[in-house]
């Protein structure tokens, strides 16, 4: 397809404007459920250039850029704003809390990590028996969340209550030419969905929709698309790189996608079969513009396309994820690269997208 | 009609890319259908007749998707890894062929275990297309494909892959060519993605709104040797669902079918399905609801690639399809 000039826009770039924002996002705390600190953030950035701003019943902000056309697309996005994390469900004796975890995050990686507890971010640590007292039978058994407390001191009783949300204690940094921070999944989509609302092409709606509790099961894409009402819709995520060498020197064969690739482009997993127009439209895309792009692997996982792609009479679909390294653990490891040529690609498509698209019924090219 | 069943059953179609089938069914539907559309996830959706007095809106739902595999990563020697589409047995996978929807055709090997006595996990099968390295493997990551295996007819007996659901496919073809005159505005829908979760009937039966929605496809049966306890067996009758998985049919429709099939001498058995669903479970629960039901052709080994249905069955599903179909339906 060729690029059209109706845009007085030029290509967003990733520079310390938009890694200082990324670092805010990062640093904020918005478990599943309790998203208001990133929405707030993402208030902030898009109130002087939104068309319309709505916040809808389950806490979705869903941004409007009207198409300044006559006849045009709806294209939405979906940026998750949710991540994992925990819930205060008892309070006990001493600053010492019993929690749940929210969304997918595994027992392995709790003992002994710092947490910020609630909205003021009360600083905690997820205690564990020290090395020098655990039996030699105790180290082979599995740690139980029964056995897990957040322990926020004497002090601590008054700084939080059942219900509070808590996060890993990650503080986002730059290294070289990495980011690692908390919360990398989504908070990556979201800055990337920002900047796109600032850069929109005049030609099509785009429907930005920071969406809520994604990480438990799409609930707030699913509410968005049935208001939005899209033609077609994009996801925008982080999914996993597990790109490291296996330890035998085997092939590594199942690594999901791998950092310095690019963009991962989505053809199934686990909740979306990606509609094929839509994927040869972003490769093409790609290879026009000479970015860089992946083919994740197609098996398990799923994002806001799930619920989308099944809203009313169906919405055509597809995801993109900017790979990053420990989703779901205190820390994540994503490349700057990626995260710069996920912008472009997705940034390219938008100008260069058109009806036509959708003329031809949903099949192969 | 078995060349019609065979023309279906030997097109490739697996979850998400069932435009070949479309086109064949299109070319059947076509001379047939009062309008005819594809929605947005690929779903065909034919229409015949208008609704007169004592009339309904009917949707049919007969899946054209079949189960299948993606590639997931081609290794430095051309081997090609893959995992399932739909509910692929991995038991059922080595020494299979498959066809990929570019042609390309290959046979599933497997790694070398310690133990012979256990299953195949999906991870340990790769499928070797006679590629020697990745640059010349005619297959990409994200490439789909099916099995590959061609129709065999035992008389009254047929066996193929992707029976499920393209004998209910074959069934709904041959009902809208036989329909002649109807009461209702009746819905034939040709669906998609069915294999992965009832995606494209959800998505159908919200865009047709029906008053009242019949699945059509497979159900299993107990008539195997050491088999599952069920009480359907191949040869007698299409099968009138009671309940499956996720869905209790409407008591009406169930009745309705019954006295139906009775009055009009048409063999019948009811069923009984414990595990498993159709996609009348999703148009059941589709605005504010609707009364479902299920019209299910017997079918052993189910999801294999060699699934067995018997003619007759199908013969007689098409008979009560359409007494259903030309007389009001009392809800």
């Amino acid at each position: 397809m060729k690029p059209k000039q109706q845009s007085v826009t030029r290509l967003p770039l990733i520079g310390a404007r938009q890694v200082a924002l990324l670092e805010k996002l990062s640093n904020a705390c918005a478990v599943s459920g309790d998203e208001g600190e990133v929405r707030r953030i993402v208030q902030d950035e898009l109130k002087s250039v939104a068309d319309e701003m709505k916040h809808d019943a389950l806490g979705n902000l869903l941004v409007i850029r009207k198409a300044r056309t006559e006849s045009f697309l709806k294209v939405m996005i979906a940026a998750h704003m949710d991540e994992v994390g925990f819930m205060i469900v008892d309070k006990e004796e001493g600053g010492l809390f019993r929690f749940e975890m929210v969304g997918g995050v595994s027992k392995s990686h709790l003992a002994g990590k710092a947490v910020w507890v609630g909205t003021k971010h009360h600083y905690g640590v997820i205690g564990a028996k020290a090395i020098h007292l655990i039996s030699p039978e105790e180290l082979k058994s599995p740690i139980s969340l029964e056995n897990l407390r957040i322990d926020m001191g004497p002090g601590g009783s008054d700084h939080a209550r059942v219900g509070d949300r808590a996060t890993f204690a990650t503080t986002f940094r730059r290294v070289g030419p990495s980011l690692i921070g908390k919360a990398l999944d989504n908070r990556l989509g979201v800055a990337t969905l920002i900047e796109l609302v600032k850069h929109a092409p005049m030609h099509i709606e785009l429907q930005a929709a920071f969406t809520v509790q994604e990480e438990i099961g799409a609930r707030g894409a699913s509410v968005a698309a049935y208001a939005l009402q899209p033609d077609l819709a994009i996801a925008l995520d982080s999914t996993p790189a597990y790109d490291l060498p296996d330890w035998d020197g085997q092939e590594n064969t199942r690594y999901n996608t791998r950092l310095g690739f690019g963009p991962a482009i989505y053809v199934a997993d686990a909740g979306t079969i990606s509609d094929p127009r839509l994927i040869s439209f972003l490769v093409a895309t790609a290879e026009q513009y000479r970015i860089p792009y992946q083919i994740r692997q197609p098996g398990g996982g799923g994002t806001d396309a799930g619920a989308i792609h099944r809203s009313r009479a169906g919405v055509p679909s597809v995801s993109v994820s900017i790979p990053g390294r420990y989703a779901h653990t205190p820390a994540g490891l994503c490349r700057i690269s990626d995260w710069r040529h996920t912008l472009a690609l997705l940034y390219h498509a938008l100008q260069d997208i058109t009806p036509s698209i959708l003329e031809t019924e949903r099949r192969m090219p | 009609m078995k060349e019609l069943i065979r023309k279906l059953v030997e097109s490739v179609g697996p979850s998400g890319y069932e435009h070949i089938v479309r086109d064949v069914v299109k070319d059947e539907v076509a001379p047939f259908a009062d309008e005819l559309r594809v929605d947005a996830l690929g779903n065909l959706i034919v229409r015949k007749g208008v609704r007169k007095e004592n009339g309904l809106r009917v949707m049919l739902s007969a899946h054209m998707d079949e189960i299948g595999i993606i590639a997931t990563h081609i290794d430095e020697n051309g081997f090609i890894r893959f995992t399932m589409v739909g509910g692929v047995f991995p038991r059922n996978c080595p020494g299979g062929r498959v066809r990929f929807m570019n042609g390309v055709q290959g046979v599933i090997g497997t790694e070398r275990t310690e133990s012979v006595d256990k299953a195949y996990m999906i991870e340990q099968l790769f499928i070797d297309v006679g590629a020697s390295s990745r640059a010349d493997c005619p297959v990409k990551v994200g490439d789909v494909a099916a099995f590959d295996r061609p129709m065999l007819d035992l008389g009254n007996r047929l066996v193929a892959k992707a029976m499920d659901d393209r004998i209910s496919v074959a069934a709904q073809i041959e009902t809208l060519r036989r329909l002649s005159d109807t009461p209702h505005e009746v819905y034939f829908v040709f669906s998609v993605q069915e294999e992965v979760g009832l995606r494209g009937a959800t998505a159908a039966a919200y865009g047709v709104d029906p008053d009242v929605g019949i699945a059509v496809d497979i159900t299993m049966t107990g008539d195997t040797p050491r088999g599952m306890k069920m009480e359907v067996a191949l040869g007698k009758g299409p099968a009138i669902k009671v309940r499956d998985g996720r869905m209790l049919s409407d008591p009406r429709l169930i009745r309705h079918m019954v006295e139906t099939a009775e009055k009009a001498g048409i063999p019948y058995q009811l069923e009984v399905l414990e595990g498993g669903t159709t996609d009348a479970s999703v148009i059941q629960l589709t605005r504010a609801g609707v009364p479902a039901g299920c019209v299910s052709i017997p079918c052993r080994y189910v999801h294999s690639p060699s699934e067995m249905v018997d003619i007759r069955d199908v013969q007689h599903a098409v008979r009560l399809l359409l007494e259903i179909l030309s007389n009001p339906i009392p809800l």
